[in-house]
């Protein structure tokens, strides 16, 4: 697979282009539109469009802008077959990371005569960078089947040190970092499995020298482009179609360009010391199955006995191994802290331990103000931090909040989460220290948060961009077994905690003097299903009483709330009652609720020993709360 | 299996990705000589989309021919028949 499955799709990419395209002459503000070309190349493109943003871009952007945080690259791109469809990829690959890149390609297969004439056009070029190309058909010229062990040997010593040759007149004649293509494995094996018993196989010539490469390039200071391991990762077919070759000579075929491009990319990027450098992980249904706060550490997936709970171990078993080779690892969750560290220190299945977290929050804030926070814990930018989330919601709301930090799109499924975290090339490293062997334990030695500047957080445009819809029916039939099941799940948003069976909810639904709400929430990103239920009693005095009032945790945030209140109240109203009267019934588990009167406008009536709360709302002074939740009766 | 006007009007947004416009009418006719910009890898692309639209492989013999966007959308509903 070669598309750039880690980066999320965006709707209206064609039209933003095309914007950002028109009118060349206009003045257009160049910061502007640097940052919305850098976002269009962060969208899900294949090589089309790839090559449509490139245009653009190149259009626009004829010379870096002023102002840039990155350098500017100019990359010599030498090899011995067509290059020019891999250009626009390169290009785009380093505008999705900020940088200005200009690529210049020689004259088909005339690498070595400009490399030798300081007045060719690749000497004018003044590279920065050079991307040395070859293609495995120039590579293993004269190899055959008819070689012998000694002389397939000597053909291999001579191409390495041509290899080697131009590396030296590359770093010579520009006094710049060179990267080496890998040569892709493209040929056909003649003698089977055992390939490797045949000296002359062009098969195993190809592995032999992409190893002899390796060595050399570590000797040399040279940087290797492993396209070879990448396109056994997607299989060959994916990188090179034979018929192309014979037509184009292209070696990488065009839909493999934006793949090929990006490992570049991060070449370039890791090079500038640009790469991420932590990795900010959610925690329910990211790192374990389930909610930590409503299903216990009994109830979350998590380690052997189930493939869902082995998937969560291999995800933190990644994200271990990047730790130990110099990965910051945070967390980021919406969780009572108690709650989300219970796992981290009591389930045996655990691979991430808490000394492994250098930075652990879990609190009920918004995630774009808590991955600030992160950043300014460890002291590092926040354009280093990459976020996984199973959530699509906080995905997108820290992309939109914080478009530097990296928000890998992944499925549902676990299995989706170390794939993207390594296909995506956040962490590409150029070497490894002590230094990065031990770096958790030293930001954990410094971890005492500092003071925290509230950032601001344009919140309210980010909810009215969803288009929220909360869908409200009264409990029946269809709905009783969710009805029943939220009633008895839900511990943690759920100011009264009370269990009802299914009979006990149809005796809410044939109540003339009761109602029940099940309340359904969807947004442009889908629909999150029934997200909360309520009860209302009315009394003998004309008081309404809230039964039930509980809600996922998953649509905090969203002003549900106070929408939900307005239908209280309405229905209450329809009932006939004067008052609301809401109860907080403290349990070990919803902590997070005992404000939520309060913050809704109820006046305190009174407090119980055990730290509950009665709250009361006058109906008749009551305003709705404007929200930007559409509400529909469905 | 794909109809002709179903090809022609997914050739359309092909045609609007690769040349970034979306005027261009699609006729039987329509040569690379007709589009400014249709050069030889544009002509890749083309082909390169339709491959992965269509989920197909166009073979040597069957690329030599094509000569117009009739051509174009004959081979190809003649493999998705």
């Amino acid at each position: 697979m070669t598309e750039l499955h880690w980066l999320p799709t965006i709707a209206d990419w064609r039209p933003r282009l095309r914007a950002l395209g028109a009118d060349p002459g206009k003045a257009v503000d160049p910061g502007k539109a640097w940052d919305e070309a850098v976002a269009l190349a962060n969208g899900r493109i294949n090589f089309v469009l790839t090559n449509a943003l490139d245009e653009a871009s190149r259009r626009l952007f004829p010379t870096p802008p002023a102002g840039l945080a990155t350098k500017p690259v100019r990359l010599a791109v030498l090899g011995s077959s067509t290059l020019t469809h891999l250009l626009p990829a390169i290009r785009v690959a380093g505008l999705r990371r900020g940088i200005w890149v200009e690529a210049y390609e020689n004259d088909y297969g005339q690498y070595l005569q400009e490399l030798s004439d300081p007045d060719s056009a690749l000497y004018a070029f003044q590279p920065t960078a050079v991307l040395l190309a070859f293609d495995a058909h120039h590579l293993t010229a004269g190899v055959t089947a008819a070689l012998d062990a000694a002389a397939a040997d000597a053909q291999l010593t001579e191409i390495v040190a041509h290899v080697r040759e131009t590396w030296t007149r590359a770093r010579d004649a520009f006094k710049a970092p060179i990267l080496q293509q890998a040569a892709l494995p493209i040929h056909l094996p003649v003698l089977g499995s055992n390939e490797h018993r045949l000296p002359g196989s062009r098969v195993r010539f190809v592995a032999r020298l992409n190893e002899a490469l390796r060595a050399a390039a570590e000797a040399d200071g040279v940087d290797i482009l492993a396209v070879d391991e990448r396109a056994t990762r997607d299989g060959i077919a994916r990188w090179h179609d034979a018929g192309l070759w014979h037509r184009s000579k292209q070696e990488v075929a065009p839909p493999a360009a934006p793949l090929y491009g990006d490992l570049v990319g991060r070449w370039m990027a890791a090079k500038q010391g640009r790469s991420f450098k932590c990795l900010v992980l959610d925690l329910d249904n990211t790192v374990w199955g389930g909610v930590i706060g409503d299903d216990g550490l009994e109830g979350i997936a998590l380690g052997q006995g189930s493939a869902l709970g082995e998937a969560y171990v291999a995800f933190q078993d990644y994200a271990r191994e990047l730790a130990r080779r110099g990965i910051i690892l945070a967390v980021c969750s919406k969780n009572d802290e108690a709650n989300a560290l219970e796992p981290f220190e009591k389930h045996p299945d655990m691979v991430l331990k808490r000394g492994d977290i250098a930075s652990f929050v879990a609190n009920w804030s918004n995630k774009a103000d808590n991955i600030r926070a992160i950043a300014q814990e460890l002291n590092i930018g926040i354009d280093s931090l990459v976020f996984v989330d199973d959530n699509p919601f906080e995905r997108n709301l820290v992309r939109q909040e914080l478009p530097m930090v990296a928000v890998p799109e992944v499925s549902d499924d676990p299995t989706s989460y170390p794939l993207a975290l390594a296909d995506a090339g956040y962490f590409e490293g150029l070497a490894v220290t002590e230094e990065d062997r031990e770096r958790t334990a030293q930001y954990q030695g410094n971890r005492a948060r500092e003071a925290l500047k509230s950032a601001t957080t344009d919140l309210e445009g980010y909810l009215r961009g969803l288009e929220m819809e909360l869908i409200v029916r009264p409990f029946d039939r269809i709905g009783l077994q969710r009805i029943v099941q939220l009633i008895n799940k839900s511990n943690q948003f759920n100011l009264t905690t009370k269990r009802y069976t299914e009979e006990d909810v149809l005796s809410v639904m044939a109540d003339p003097d009761a109602f029940g709400l099940q309340l359904r929430l969807t947004d442009r990103f889908g629909d999150n299903g029934v997200i909360a239920i309520v009860i209302g009693r009315l009394q003998p005095d004309k008081d309404l009483t809230i039964d039930t009032w509980l809600m996922s945790c998953r649509v905090l945030g969203r002003q549900v709330e106070p929408t939900t209140l307005n239908l209280i109240a309405a229905n209450a109203q329809r009932l006939g009652a004067r008052r609301l009267v809401g109860e907080y019934i403290p349990t070990k588990k919803n902590g997070m609720v005992k404000e939520h009167y309060a913050k809704l406008g109820f006046t305190l009536m009174e407090t119980t020993p055990e730290g509950g709360n009665r709250n009361i709302l006058d109906l008749g002074t009551f305003t709705p709360a404007e929200t930007f939740i559409h509400v529909v009766e469905g | 299996m794909a109809t002709e006007p179903e090809i022609y009007a997914a050739l359309k947004e092909i045609f609007a990705d690769v040349f970034m416009r979306d005027d261009l009418e699609l006729t039987p006719a329509l040569t690379a000589k007709d589009v400014k910009g249709w050069d030889s890898f544009k002509q890749i692309e083309i082909i390169m989309a339709s491959e992965e639209r269509w989920g197909i492989k166009f073979n040597t013999r069957e690329l030599d021919s094509l000569q117009s966007v009739g051509d174009l959308v004959k081979v190809i509903a003649a493999k998705t028949a």
